[in-house]
């Protein structure tokens, strides 16, 4: 079964195909109806955690108001509490000092969880804390991520289609090796 | 106080001052060992009456270390920069203001823990921003740090 995300065109993908070709039928087939039913569940309701730290915040909020308004694909309310969120997007700059907290609620979500780097800060460490002691460099440097989004601070529409990708991913991976997602 | 006037009063009280052109505020350049004096005397003269240190700042020029005082008189209005420089960048060190503004205190800290600026009779100089153990001063422009910084 192909994965489709609706009002996505599959050109767009091209450049990106090989999460599909992760999934490719092989062993475990009782178990892919099931893969499916979950994963459909999980990408569908990916909720965020309230978690920003500088400009990539304020478009994460317009991403999430009525104009764009990312409930449209599943990414519902926002979570105050990282016990009930998804998915961690890190938008914006994180110092040093911001680094124990920024693990603290990572470790505190549930599993499964998933992490979006928004914007050049949280990718790279930014476009302009160079020579910079305090700013870390990526936050991929402390915790796994999963999608990187450019940009400084990136479009709303670009962190839907950071999201989109997001459950794209979450649709490969199956629930008897949730963490992983091994090339067969 | 106009500029002008403020000018002439402080040539009187210290020698050896400079007054660059062209700036924002009147500025004056001071040498370290009459700093105190001055501040004193602009803060305690009722025509100056500098009442109000709106910011201290460290600046690193590479060739020099300085310090940055920007003044305000709440009750004439009138503002003043003095600027203070020394070339010694292993022990640099100047007096503390911290008894004519109370405000100096915590700024003197923070300049002392990016720069490396001591403050002469400081009551507590301890680092501000950073942990007590950190090495070095990161604001400095010849600050190294291989793991955290991205060079440029």
């Amino acid at each position: 079964m192909g994965i489709k995300i609706k009002s996505m065109k599959n050109e767009d993908f091209l450049d990106n195909s090989t999460l599909e070709t992760l999934k490719e039928t092989g062993d475990n087939f009782f178990l892919t109806t099931i893969d499916d039913i979950v994963n459909w569940g999980r990408s569908n309701s990916v909720w965020p955690l309230t978690f920003a730290t500088s400009c990539c915040g304020i478009e994460m909020m317009a991403a999430g108001a009525s104009r764009h308004d990312f409930a449209r694909f599943g990414i519902e309310v926002y979570r105050a509490s990282p016990r009930q969120a998804d998915v961690l997007v890190v938008a914006g700059t994180i110092v040093h000092k911001m680094v124990p907290i920024l693990l603290r609620l990572y470790d505190q979500m549930a599993d499964p969880k998933y992490v979006i780097a928004m914007g050049a800060c949280a990718v790279s460490g930014g476009p302009f804390f160079y020579n910079s002691y305090s700013v870390l460099r990526g936050v991929d440097q402390v915790i796994p991520v999963d999608v990187y989004i450019p940009g400084c601070p990136p479009r709303p529409e670009a962190l839907l289609y950071g999201v989109m990708q997001l459950q794209r991913k979450i649709k490969s991976k199956s629930i008897t090796n949730p963490n992983e997602v091994e090339e067969k | 106080m106009t500029n002008d006037q403020l000018k002439e009063k402080i040539s009187e009280w210290v020698s050896g001052i400079e007054f660059p052109e062209n700036k924002q505020y009147l500025e004056v350049l001071v040498p370290a060992n009459s700093l105190k004096k001055l501040a004193e005397l602009l803060h305690n003269t009722p025509e100056t009456d500098f009442d109000y240190l709106i910011s201290l700042s460290g600046v690193d020029y590479v060739s020099h270390l300085a310090v940055v005082y920007h003044l305000e008189s709440t009750s004439h209005k009138h503002f003043l920069v003095m600027k203070v420089k020394t070339e010694d960048r292993e022990n640099p060190n100047f007096d503390t203001v911290n008894e004519i503004w109370r405000t100096a205190e915590w700024y003197e800290r923070e300049v002392f823990d990016m720069f490396g600026i001591k403050f002469n009779n400081h009551p507590d100089l301890r680092r501000l921003l950073m942990d007590d153990d950190w090495v070095g001063f990161p604001l400095r422009k010849d600050y190294k740090d291989e793991i955290k910084m991205i060079e440029r």
